[in-house]
Formats: structure tokens, C-alpha cells, sequence
């Protein structure tokens, strides 16, 4: 009996080694991923600092690299996606939760969600074809004779760039913002909801007097998070954006993303310092989205511990 | 008469507006659907499985090399990170409880947020440099990194599913910790756990991005994980830049192949997870 415990015991050891040590490697993987990248980085970093980020000039050939364009790339598509997505993506999680009840809105919810399952690589195909000659034709016309006032919707529609873009990380980031909205909304607690009506308030003035104010620390997360996929996606961006280094005021004209770049140069780098300028780039996105990553979900932790339940 | 007439139609309102966000939100999944099974179609022949790329104007070229392909990749990267990930998932249940297991839960989806080319980038340099060549092999290992958080953060909700009842069971029965994890709680979640690893199969069966700095791409037949594989995804990225019709058609094709295993994936492991849990997700 003694020695069967013993071994029983050793071999619990042994596997709770085991599972730890995979835990671990998970944890070393991101290390290594973060201090490698650093180190790539290190000759570009030590060659134009901090100047990188705000440079203008992207010229492989004379060793000169400013990432401004690919920056400004990023923030413009990534914020045309947000605004698109807010109003669509909080909306649908409004009437999914507090219109909509039982099956048929957790069909519709997975209907959502199915977006999330195609391929980024499809939704460049689908943008390339069927967005990009519509954006051309009808939307940056519309655009340009309704709101040409202003230098955002000035210029030549070419049906590529950082409009088009914009509009299919939208559609790419909306299922994880519908959802985790929904979730959060789901969780408020029906007595504040039932308070609101008890004292007198329409089906509308209650979600914005309770579930609103109630779930919006969460919906911020939600959309942070939907920022952050915005952020680092790749291959539908680089396929509709245009491919063009350059900052322009027009939301009409090609542009280009950090990961756009990294997709598109990195097999043709030729130089050190070129891999290493790319490499500062994916360097750079990683830390915003991580950012971004865990700032959301401190939010949504948070909100969701406060209804008891776990993430 | 005035403010009541205002707050009825505000409420009216608010519904058609919620309402109309819904519509708006499912229209481009079925137009994608219907637009790349429109597109799609024409192109699907037996050849397209079963021959490998020819130059623009040969008939008669497919993505046969590009399916193996990406099966071989979702193998390694599957070979990889289904037992890694499922043993720390299993930390995560069973012991995660403290600080080393919130770090690796936040590490873990940080990690799996991460944009996938930048994943891409430090295989790249940790396995492609030393190699000295773009691989199959390393494509798998890319692939393994955005499987594995993944997979361990859900076979952690899976194994938490299940009830603390059968545990207590077990470890009162005499078994230890180890035995009570692998033969009871483990068998009582193996299904979700399996349609957790189906899932990140699906997400990463479309990734494109890390292969194009791991795998390469290939116009031939694998032969070895030491050298660069074709894939479906960057076969239909290369096709669908390129100016010919037929490539891009193509391209269409292999989208369709795409859209297809990974809504299927996605349905069946939804249901046989609605069916296992008995709720609506």
C-alpha cells in the first residue's frame, strides 16, 4: 500500500511536470517571438530611431526607410473600419439581445460569426472583383459629388485603396465585435431592466438608461479588440489597398499597411537593413495589437466578473 | 401629447434601426457566399484536385499540389501543437488557478491575437534563417504557433465543463490526480476538445500571410518538408494579382475549395457542440 502511493504520487508529479512544461513552451514561444523580433529590428532601430516612424521616404534602393505611409495606412483603414463597424456592430448586438429571443438569435448571432470563419485571402479575392469595380463606379462617385467638399472624398475613384480597405476590414472585424457585445449585453442584470420598465420607460429607453451604460465599459473592449485584428490584418488589405507608399489626404487613393508591406517585400528584401526595416514594422505591430489585446480584455474581464461570470 | 407621440416613434425607431443593422451585417456573408460559389463553379473539374499549376493559356492546369500541400502543413502544424496545446490547456484546468496560470492564459490570447504575419516573421527568423531556405517544414511550424494558444484555451473551457461531481469521484475511488484528468475528465470533454482543434485546423487551413515569408510556395509535386510547399491559400493570392483570366479563375476555384471545407468545419463543430453543451453556443 505504501509503495503504491508512492507511486501514485510520482506519477502525478511527473504528469503535472509534463502539462506545466507545455504551459511553459507556450510562454517561451512568445518570449522568443518578441526578442527575436527586437533584435531584427536593433540595425533599423540604431540606423534612424525613433525619425523611422515619422519618415517619409520609403526607397529600398538608396537604403532609406520611413515608415510614415505605412503607419498612416494602418490607422486610417483600421479607424474607416471602426466607424463603420460601430454603428453596425453594437446595433446587431442590440437586437440580437434585447429584440430578438431563443433560437432565432443565436442562429443569426452564428450567421455573424460564420464571417469570422473565410479566409482572409477570400475576402481579397471578393474585394478585388466584386468590391473594388463597385467602389469605382457607384460608392466614390456618390462620395466625391455628396461630400467633395471635403479633401477625404476628393480625387480620382480608383476602386482600390484605403476606402475599400477600410470597408472589408469592417466586414472582417464585425462578427468580433457583434459577439462580445452580445455577450456583454447578455449579462445585464434583468432587475435594473425590469426597474427601468417598472418605472415607466419604453422598451428603447430602457436599453438606453440600463444595458447601454451598463455594458459599455465591455463594448469599448469589444471594438478595442476589433481594432486590433483591424490593425494587423494582411492578406485582404494588401490584395485591395493599392500597394502604394504614399500619404494622401484623399481616402480615394491607394496606400499601403505595415502588414501590407511585410507581405509584400519581405521575400524581395534584399539588404539587411531593408529585412530589419520591415522587421521593425512587424515589431511595431505586434506590441499595438498586444496592447490592444490586453487593454480589451482587462475591460471585458472586468465586466464580465461583475456579472459572475468567467471569460 | 407632444413628448409621449416622441418617445413612441424614438421607440419604434430604435427597433427598425437594430433591426436594419442585423440585415446589414449578414448581407456580405451571402454575398461572398454566393459570389465566390458563382465564380467558383465553372472552374471546378476533376483536373482542378488532381494536376499541378500549368502556365497561363495550358488547359488542363490545378491545385492538386496546393491541396496536398496544405494538408501536409495543417499535419505538422496539427503534429505540433494538438498535444502541446492540449497539455497546457490541461495546466490551465488543473492547476492554472494561480499566477503562473493567469500569465499563460494572457500570454496565450495575446499570442493568438497576434497579427499572423508577424508570427510568419519570427519563424522566419528562428527556423527559416538557420535552415537557409523557405520549407515546408517551417510553414508547419507557423501554422503550430497560431494553433496552440488556441487550442489550449479551449480545451481549458472544455475540461472546466466538466462537472466537479465526476473528480471528486474519481480521486475518492483512489485514483490520483494524473489518472483522474486522463481517464475521467479527459474522455467526459474529448468532444470538445476535438471540435476545439477542428476549429483552429479550419482557422489556420486559410491562412496566407505567415506562408508567404515560411512555406514559399511551389509549382510542384511536395517532395520534402526541407523544401518550399505550395498551399491553397497562397495559390489563390498569387492567381488572383495576376492579370490572366485563367489564373484567376483559378483562383476563384480554389476559394470555393476554401470557403467550403471551412464552413463545413465550422457548422458541424458548432452543432456537436450546441448538442454536448445545451445551450445556443
Amino acid at each position: 500500500m505504501g509503495r503504491l502511493r508512492f507511486l501514485s504520487r510520482q506519477a502525478d508529479t511527473w504528469f503535472r511536470i509534463g502539462v506545466s512544461a507545455m504551459a511553459i513552451l507556450l510562454l517561451l514561444t512568445a518570449a522568443a517571438l518578441v526578442v527575436l523580433l527586437a533584435i531584427q529590428s536593433m540595425p533599423s532601430f540604431r540606423e534612424f530611431g525613433l525619425g523611422f516612424f515619422i519618415g517619409r521616404q520609403w526607397d529600398p534602393v538608396n537604403n532609406e526607410f520611413g515608415a510614415l505611409p505605412f503607419v498612416y495606412g494602418t490607422v486610417v483603414t483600421s479607424l474607416i473600419a471602426l466607424v463603420l463597424v460601430i454603428f453596425v456592430g453594437i446595433g446587431s448586438a442590440i437586437f440580437l439581445t434585447q429584440y430578438l429571443k431563443g433560437w432565432l438569435s443565436s442562429v443569426v448571432g452564428f450567421i455573424i460569426e460564420l464571417l469570422a470563419a473565410i479566409p482572409s485571402v477570400v475576402y481579397g479575392l471578393w474585394g478585388i472583383f466584386a468590391i473594388a469595380p463597385w467602389m469605382r463606379t457607384s460608392v466614390e462617385p456618390w462620395l466625391g459629388a455628396h461630400l467633395g467638399f471635403l479633401p477625404l472624398f476628393q480625387g480620382t475613384p480608383y476602386g482600390v485603396g484605403l476606402l475599400t480597405a477600410g470597408f472589408i476590414l469592417a466586414i472582417m472585424i464585425l462578427p468580433t465585435v457583434t459577439s462580445l457585445s452580445r455577450d456583454i449585453m447578455a449579462v445585464v442584470p434583468s432587475a435594473i431592466k425590469e426597474g427601468a420598465l417598472a418605472l415607466g420607460a419604453t422598451h428603447w429607453e430602457m436599453i438606453r438608461s440600463t444595458v447601454l451604460p451598463y455594458s459599455w465599459p465591455g463594448i469599448i473592449g469589444a471594438l478595442m479588440l476589433g481594432l486590433g485584428r483591424a490593425l494587423g490584418e494582411t492578406m485582404a488589405v494588401t490584395m485591395v489597398i493599392g500597394n502604394r507608399p504614399e500619404v494622401s489626404a484623399s481616402l480615394f487613393a491607394p496606400g499601403h499597411s505595415m502588414a501590407s508591406v511585410i507581405a509584400n517585400e519581405f521575400t524581395e528584401a534584399t539588404s539587411h537593413l531593408y529585412l530589419s526595416a520591415l522587421s521593425e514594422i512587424g515589431f511595431t505591430l505586434f506590441i499595438v495589437t498586444a496592447l490592444f489585446s490586453l487593454l480589451s480584455r482587462w475591460l471585458v474581464v472586468r465586466l464580465m466578473a461583475r456579472a459572475g461570470r468567467e471569460v | 401629447m407632444g413628448r409621449r407621440l416622441r418617445r413612441k416613434v424614438a421607440n419604434v425607431l430604435a427597433a427598425l434601426i437594430s433591426a436594419l443593422m442585423v440585415i446589414l451585417a449578414v448581407i456580405p456573408l451571402f454575398h461572398v457566399l454566393f459570389y465566390v460559389l458563382g465564380k467558383g463553379l465553372p472552374g471546378l473539374s476533376w483536373t482542378f484536385f488532381t494536376n499541378i499549376p500549368a502556365p497561363t493559356g495550358v488547359p488542363g492546369g490545378g491545385m492538386g499540389n496546393a491541396i496536398l500541400g496544405s494538408l501536409i502543413l495543417v499535419a505538422i502544424a496539427s503534429l505540433v501543437s494538438v498535444p502541446l496545446g492540449i497539455g497546457a490547456g490541461i495546466f490551465l484546468s488543473e492547476w492554472g488557478r494561480g499566477r503562473l496560470g493567469d500569465l499563460v492564459r494572457w500570454v496565450a490570447d495575446m499570442l493568438s491575437g497576434a497579427p499572423s504575419i508577424v508570427v510568419g516573421l519570427f519563424i522566419y527568423s528562428i527556423v527559416v534563417v538557420p535552415m537557409q531556405g523557405f520549407s515546408a517544414l517551417s510553414g508547419g511550424l507557423a501554422l503550430a504557433v497560431l494553433m496552440m494558444p488556441t487550442v489550449a484555451r479551449s480545451t481549458e473551457q472544455m475540461l472546466r465543463m466538466v462537472p466537479v461531481a465526476l473528480r471528486e469521484g474519481s480521486l475518492a475511488l483512489g485514483a490520483n490526480w494524473a489518472q483522474t484528468v486522463w481517464r475521467v475528465v479527459m474522455p467526459a470533454a474529448r468532444r470538445g476538445i476535438l471540435t476545439g482543434v477542428m476549429l483552429a485546423v479550419a482557422r489556420v487551413m486559410g491562412e496566407t500571410a505567415p506562408l508567404i515569408v515560411t512555406a514559399f510556395g511551389s509549382g510542384f509535386w511536395p517532395s520534402s518538408i526541407f523544401k518550399p510547399i505550395a498551399a491553397v491559400p497562397l495559390q489563390v493570392f498569387v492567381y488572383a494579382i495576376s492579370p490572366y483570366p485563367d489564373w484567376q479563375q483559378q483562383a476563384w476555384t480554389g476559394a470555393l475549395t476554401l470557403v467550403l471545407i471551412v464552413l463545413v468545419i465550422n457548422i458541424v463543430a458548432r452543432v456537436a457542440l450546441r448538442d454536448r453543451m445545451g445551450v445556443g453556443r
